[in-house]
This record gives C-alpha cells, structure tokens and sequence, in this order.
C-alpha cells in the first residue's frame, strides 16, 4: 500500500497516525484540513484505527505541520521505529500484567477463605434453609468473580467456540464453568441432586480463575526476558546523527539521515548509519555485532557499520546505507523472523494442538459418564468433580510453548555470539552436524595471501623482472592469489607492462604475451600440458607446499624463469575452533582448490586430516554431495560468495563474514566474525537449543499424558485417590510457566570458553 | 441412566462435528472490500481472508488483546513474522503467492486464520 519512499521524501500514498483524535467529528475537520494542501489527492480517515490514508505527491512532513496546526498530533505509520515498538510493547506487557494480578487478588480475596474453610473440616453441603440462604450468597458472588476476573476467560471461549475453534479459555470456561453451574443446581434444588452430593465447588471455581490469573501474569514476566537479546540489538541504534548540512554540522533525527550525507563521529559515539571513511582514523569496537572482541583499526575508504562503537579517533563518513538498509537493521529482521520461525521438532505439537481441547473435552465426558454409570455413591459429585479437573489440568499452552520459547531464546542467544540463525530448521539441522566441510581460503585462513619467496630459476631475470612480469599478468586475473603478487609489486613500486592474448585456463593458469614473448604463469599442470621441463624445480617446489606455500610456475617462451610462492597465513584461532568442533564428534574435512601438498601441509598443521584438494570451483558442491551420500549431515563453511551453490546444497550452509560485511542472504547460518570460533559456537548454541526444546516438549507431554487420567480418577480404583480441581489449576498455570522458565534458562549459555 | 449416557454420547458426537468435520465457507474477500484483521479474545476476525493471486498484498492488523499470544502473527509459508503493537494498526506486506490456501497463526497457533489465494 505504501509505496517506497523516494528521495525528496514524496510518496503516492501514505498514512499517518492521528493522536488526540477523540470524536467522530474530528475526522472530518482532520480530513479537510489534509485535502487542503497542495498536491493531495484525496484524503481518508479511519476513526477505528485513528489513521488516516493520504493520496497525492506530498512531503510527509507538511501533513504532519497541517495536522498539528488544527490540535492534534500526527506522525507518519511508517516511522514508527523498532525502538517505540518495544517501548509499547513493554507497557502493553506491564498493563496485561497489571490487570491480572488485579484480577487474581479479587479472585483469591473469596477463593482463599473458603479453601481454608473447606480444609479445616467446614460442611460444604447444603442442607439446612440457612446454608441454601449463606450459599446463595457466596454463589452470586462467586458469579461476579466469573465477571471481574475471568470475564476475558469466558469472552475467549465464546469467541472460538463461534470460530469453531478451541483454546486453553474454552477449557477453563468450561472447567468453572461445570463446578459453578452444578453448585448453583444444588443450592436451588437441593431435592433434585442425591443426598450425599449436595456440595458446592465455589471455591474451587474461584481458587481456578486466580491461579490461571496468576500463572499467565508470572508468564508474561517471564516472557519479557526471552527477548532481551533482540531488545540489546534495537538498543544498538542511535536516535540521533551529526551530519555536514550546507558546511556546517548539525544533529538531526536518525530517520532523516539520508543516503551520501556526510556524518560526523567522535570518539566514544556510536556509529548511527553504515558508511564509508572519508576522513581520519580510528579503531572501533564492532564485538555488539560481531562477537569479535578486539577493536578494529579504520581508515579512509574502510566500512563502518551501524551500531558499532568509535572508540578513538574523530572520523567523518559517507553514508552508504540508511534506514531498514542498515546491516543492523537487516540483522534485527533476520534474528526476528528467526525467533518467530519454527523447527520441525516442534511441528508434531503443532499437529496435536490442533486436536488436543477437543479431545480433552471429549475425555472429560467420558469420565464423568464412567463415573456416573459405575462410581461410588456419591457418583454424581464424583463425576463432576472428574470432568471439570480433567478439563482444568489439560494445558495446550504448555505443548505449545515448548518450542518457540526455547527458539526465541536460542536464536537471540546465537546472535549475541554473531551467529545469526536464518530459521528454526537452520538451527534443528545445525545441531545434527556429523560432517563439516571447512573451504580452506578465507575460513581457516586469513585469505590475504602475500609472496613469500621468489626463486629465480633463469639467472638472466633480476627477481623485479619476475614480480614485473607476474604483476602485470595477475593484474588481469580473478583467481585470489593474484592479488597478493599484485600487491607485492605495487609495494615496490613496480609500473605493470601491457600484456597481450591474455587467456585464463580454468584450473590451470594463464597463458599470455608481452612484446613477443610468450607466458605461461600458473601451476604444474600448466607446466606438464605445455611441456615446460622443470628438472630440480620440481623438488624445490614441493619444499615450498610442505611449508604451507603455493608455489606458480613463470615460463617464458616456455622456458622456466622463476616459482613463486604465495602464502596465506592461518588465522590464528582455527587450530582450537577445529578441535572443538572434533571433539563435539563432528568429521572435519578440508576443501581447497590449491594443490595437493600446499592443502595437506595447511590440513597437518591445524589437525584436519581428510582434505579434498585441487578441486574446481564448480566442483565444490560435489564433494558435498559426495559426503551426503555418505549418509553424513554436512554442514559447509565459506566465504559465501565463490562458494554459493555448494553452501545451498549442504545441509546446513555457513557463510563466515569477515567483519560486518556479510551476504547475509546467501546461507543458513552467518557467522558475523572471522574466527572459526563462532562456528562452534554455532553448533554448539543449537545443540543446547534443541536439548532445551526436547525438555520442554517431554515435560509438556507428559504432564498432559499423565496428568489428565489422573484427573479422570484412573488411580481412584486402586489407591482411592481423586484428584481436587483447585490443585489441577495450580498445576496447569504453572506447567506453563515452567515452560517459559525452563527456556529462559538458555540465556546463561555460554559457548564453551576459547 | 439411560438418557445421560445417550445424552454424554450425543455431546461427543457434537464436538466431533463442531470443531472438526465443520468446513467454514465464509470468507472475506480483500480484492472487493477493504480488510483489517481483528485480534482479540482468541480469533482473528476475519479468520478466512480471500486475496489475489500473484500480487504482493498488505493486510491491516489491529490487536486489541493484551495477551502474549496476540503479539506475534506469522505467514510461516512467506517467511514473514511480525510483531503486532497493542490498539495500533499493523500492516503486513506480503509477497505475491501462488493460488492456494496459506495458514497464518500465533507462535502458539492458539490463534489462526486462512488466506486464500485466488
């Protein structure tokens, strides 16, 4: 309906929120004031909603002024930030709080005193005139505690029962509902109930009503505290920014930064929108996004993300990325969406869901009926009292709190860690790993490989000759170890040559000329193909890769002139994140495109020992499948760009960021820093989810299982046990409760210590 | 006896029928009228929204129940989850669909609705 905002701020449509609009007759003055600006369209309130939809190419903020001017206030539907959004949420929260404990004190203030008179021996049977007179009494009040207490339990049954749905109020509707109306039977016709089952349940319908009142308000307490991680992320975003206007610095709202504004940061700020450096130097502290606990050193043309924490220097940046672009605020919608998605564990108790109060209600007659036709004397009192605590035990809210609780509370958890989590099957699957295929560029190492050594092989070359003629070819190449010999020539100061009938062969290297020289450059099997004889070479080469080195081959007029050989440093962390993802059981396998004996030497030293080497590019996907067919869970890390097809086919795809800068569209699971750490951490955050999950599940459905036949009366025969209704109130508001506390337990887990 | 049990039976068979075997047909058809999805007291009202196929749609929510429950509606099909402010209308864009019928719900799935896509 609202169509995007352009730059100057102009929409086809748009609607705002009207504030202070009391009376039917405000919409029309609110309506003609809005028609008569300039350029609108058409303008409709709707009072129900207090909003009103503006047609027409206008500024926002001149609707908003044109509003205001005539007594009421106004802002725009969309601006409504995550920020305000928690905000109300919260006091919505405190007001549904509040209202129930209000509700379970008046319930408990008459439940209460009777419970204690009924335990300490008092009749509660109806005999005397004087009883009926003293019962009737308590009954009308009980009915009133119905009204002011439970009204939203009645209302709710109602409500699904029209729907032809069923919920946990229609239960408990029923449930007080049964022992009230029989009370009320007895008290007046006594005559028409059996002697010996004249007694009322007031209390019990009262006691039920301020328990539940009281199980849902601590819930909705508890509750809070499962999103606290995504609260710490909204926290992160500034309100305010200082941006270069017409030469000088002003604050203005974060909203109204836009796109290549020039913002100003100062030390101990926060950065308010993602940007470019274009001015100055400092380190920030990016550990709210990324886990990463050292500041990292910015300068000009370095990224610097929302959020984020300048710690030392003053810098001046272009924003890049405003608004819902923000990588903060992509990441706050992800980690939402996620909290809200659901694993397929927890559909099996979706499916029950579905069929549970139906059935319990059937269950409930049942017991009653069993009662009625084969109970004691007094069966009729036995048989009401089955029915409705068979009907007050059952709690659907329990089975259905399992899962998104633990959910919500994991994936904020993982994302406090920098994991972010895509959904709940992300994380179910995350914690079934048996094989992780870990690509070697960029994961396990650094992925900013420098030259090493230069071995001159024809002593005609100087070594600035080799690094001229390399630079010049890989200036043109693609592959990721271009660079590093790109960057070693720019280094001394080395101008490129042309370079002619360039040809790039896939996994091979590349052939080209220089004057009319011709040049190969690339690895042995270039060498082999095009039949470059390299003699002692060959050894000094396989030196070099047992060393960790990638040797490449330069020949020219295909003679050998020089190796050179490029190293790309492990990241210091990735011997001791492989370990523990092998000491959680998991298989660890390298994959590489580098040749064999460069991929075993970097495998030896950081403890893998099953390597996939020189393999294509568009082969990676394959050793995926290959291990799949292995019957092995496998999960893939990379850096999520050259690597796309083979992280989609895995089970579960990790793309690990370096920094901020992360696809975040592109994997299952986005690991926000560098070190391999956080994949670890990853895994071992899911593993602990869905141990929280299976906890909640179990306990939910054997409560219900067990729960309910105990109330029926199924022990009765046997040991002479019934269970009292008020007792299964405490217990069902409670199951759920512990539910939710059970969950929230998550948020003391601390991946292991590294 | 007799009576009651026959009674009890009947009620089982109501319940059977009422909540289950019952089809609702009625739907709300979004393309003629203007839509905005009530929450309250347990149920989305309209629960049975009609929209148009291969077009992206927004739908008007406005939740009036303090509950929990209430806050977070989810089109687990569309990937999309949004939270629902209190006596505030909340509209949800949504992708264009495929014909069909899509489910929408609470994360407890106490509350639930169908789209439907034609």
């Amino acid at each position: 309906m609202n169509k995007p905002k352009d730059s100057t701020g102009h929409k086809n449509s748009q609607e705002l929120i009207i504030e202070g609009a009391s009376c039917a007759s405000c919409v029309a003055k609110i309506e003609t004031a809005l028609k008569r600006i300039d350029g609108v369209d058409n303008a409709q309130m709707n009072f129900a909603l207090r909003t009103v939809v503006v047609d027409g190419e206008v500024d926002s903020e001149d609707l908003v002024q044109a509003i205001e001017s005539i007594g009421y206030n106004a802002r725009s539907a969309e601006d409504t930030s995550d920020d305000e959004l928690l905000d109300e949420k919260e006091i919505a929260d405190q007001k549904y709080y509040t209202s129930l404990m209000r509700q379970m004190w008046i319930a408990l203030g008459l439940g209460v005193p009777l419970m204690i008179y009924s335990i300490a021996g008092g009749p509660m049977t109806v005999e005397t005139t004087l009883e009926r007179g003293i019962w009737l009494f308590i009954g009308i009040l009980c009915a009133a505690i119905m009204y002011f207490a439970g009204k939203h339990f009645y209302v709710g049954a109602w409500k699904s029962f029209v729907n032809h749905s069923a919920n946990m109020d229609t239960l408990i509707a029923l449930g007080t509902g049964t022992a009230w109306i029989y009370s009320m039977v007895v008290v007046f016709f006594p005559m028409a109930v059996p002697e010996m089952a004249r007694h009322v349940y007031f209390e019990a319908t009262a006691m039920i009503i301020g328990l539940i009142d009281l199980g849902l308000a601590l819930e909705v307490k508890a509750r809070g505290r499962t999103s606290e991680a995504i609260k710490r992320l909204i926290g992160l975003q500034v309100k305010t920014a200082r941006v270069v206007r017409d030469k000088k610095e002003v604050d203005i709202a974060i909203e109204q930064v836009l796109l290549n504004d020039i913002v100003r940061v100062r030390p101990g700020e926060k950065i308010p929108v993602d940007g470019l450096v274009i001015e100055g130097q400092t380190s920030i502290d990016e550990s709210m996004l990324t886990g990463e606990p050292m500041p990292v050193a910015k300068e000009e043309e370095d990224e610097v993300v929302a959020g984020t924490l300048n710690k030392t220097g003053s810098i001046l940046f272009k924003a890049t990325r405003v608004g819902k672009d923000t990588a903060l605020a992509q990441i706050i919608n992800m980690v939402k969406r996620a909290q809200n998605s659901k694993p397929p564990i927890g559909r099996l108790a979706d499916a029950i869901s579905a069929y549970f109060v139906p059935v319990v209600m059937i269950i409930s007659i049942i017991s009653a009926l069993v009662w009625l036709n084969f109970g004691p004397d007094p069966a009729l009192a036995f048989a009401v009292v089955s029915a409705t605590t068979v009907l007050i035990i059952a709690c659907p809210c329990a089975l259905g709190l399992a899962t998104p609780m633990s959910v919500m509370v994991g994936v904020g958890k993982a994302a406090e860690a920098g994991v972010l989590i895509r959904n709940g099957e992300a994380l179910q699957t995350a914690s079934k790993i048996t094989a992780m295929i870990l690509d070697k560029t960029g994961t396990i190492t650094e992925g900013s490989p420098t030259v090493t050594d230069i071995l001159v092989a024809d002593k005609s070359y100087t070594e600035k000759y080799i690094l001229t003629i390399a630079s010049s070819i890989e200036s043109r190449s693609e592959h990721p170890l271009a660079q590093a010999i790109v960057d070693s020539a720019i280094a001394q100061e080395i101008d490129p040559e042309d370079i002619s009938d360039f040809q790039a062969i896939a996994g091979h290297g590349i052939e080209a000329k220089l004057e009319d020289h011709h040049l190969l450059f690339g690895n042995q099997k270039l060498m082999f193909k095009k039949g470059v004889f390299l003699g002692e070479f060959v050894s000094k080469a396989q030196q070099l890769a047992d060393e960790a080195k990638t040797p490449m081959y330069l020949a020219i007029d295909n003679k050998l002139a020089a190796i050179i050989a490029v190293s790309d440093p492990i990241k210091e962390d990735s011997i001791e994140a492989i370990k523990r993802l092998q000491s959680s059981g998991i298989r660890v396998v390298m994959l590489t495109g580098d040749n064999r004996a460069t991929a075993n030497a970097v495998a030896k030293k950081v403890g893998i020992k099953e390597v996939f080497a020189e393999v294509l590019p568009e082969d990676k996907s394959n050793k995926v499948a290959e291990l799949q067919a292995q019957n092995e869970i496998v999960g893939m890390t990379g850096d999520g760009i050259n690597d796309a097809p083979a992280l989609a086919l895995a089970n579960v795809g990790f793309a690990i960021g370096t920094g901020t800068d992360v696809a975040i569209e592109s994997a299952d699971i986005t690991l926000m820093r560098g070190s391999l750490h956080g994949l670890a951490d990853a895994i071992a955050v899911s593993k602990a989810t869905l141990r929280n999950i299976k906890q909640n599940l179990f306990g939910a459905f054997i409560y219900n299982v067990a729960g309910v036949p105990f109330a029926a009366g199924l022990l009765y025969p046997f040991f002479g046990l019934l269970l009292n209704p008020v007792i299964a109130g405490a217990a069902m508001a409670f199951s759920s409760l512990t539910v939710v506390s059970n969950a929230n337990r998550l948020r003391l887990f601390k991946p292991q210590e590294h | 006896m007799m009576i009651i049990n026959l009674f009890g039976l009947v009620l089982i068979a109501l319940i059977v029928w009422w909540f289950w075997l019952y089809k609702p047909a009625k739907a709300i058809d979004s393309t003629v009228e203007s839509v905005t999805v009530i929450v309250n007291n347990g149920v989305y009202e309209p629960s049975r929204i009609i929209v148009a196929k291969d077009k992206e749609t927004t739908l008007n929510f406005l939740r009036k129940d303090g509950s929990p429950c209430a806050a977070t509606v989810i089109f687990p099909d569309f990937e999309v989850s949004e939270e629902l402010p209190v006596d505030e209308n909340k509209a949800i864009e949504l992708p264009s669909m495929a014909p069909g019928q899509y489910s929408f719900h609470c994360p407890m799935k106490m509350y639930s609705g169908t789209l439907i896509v034609e």
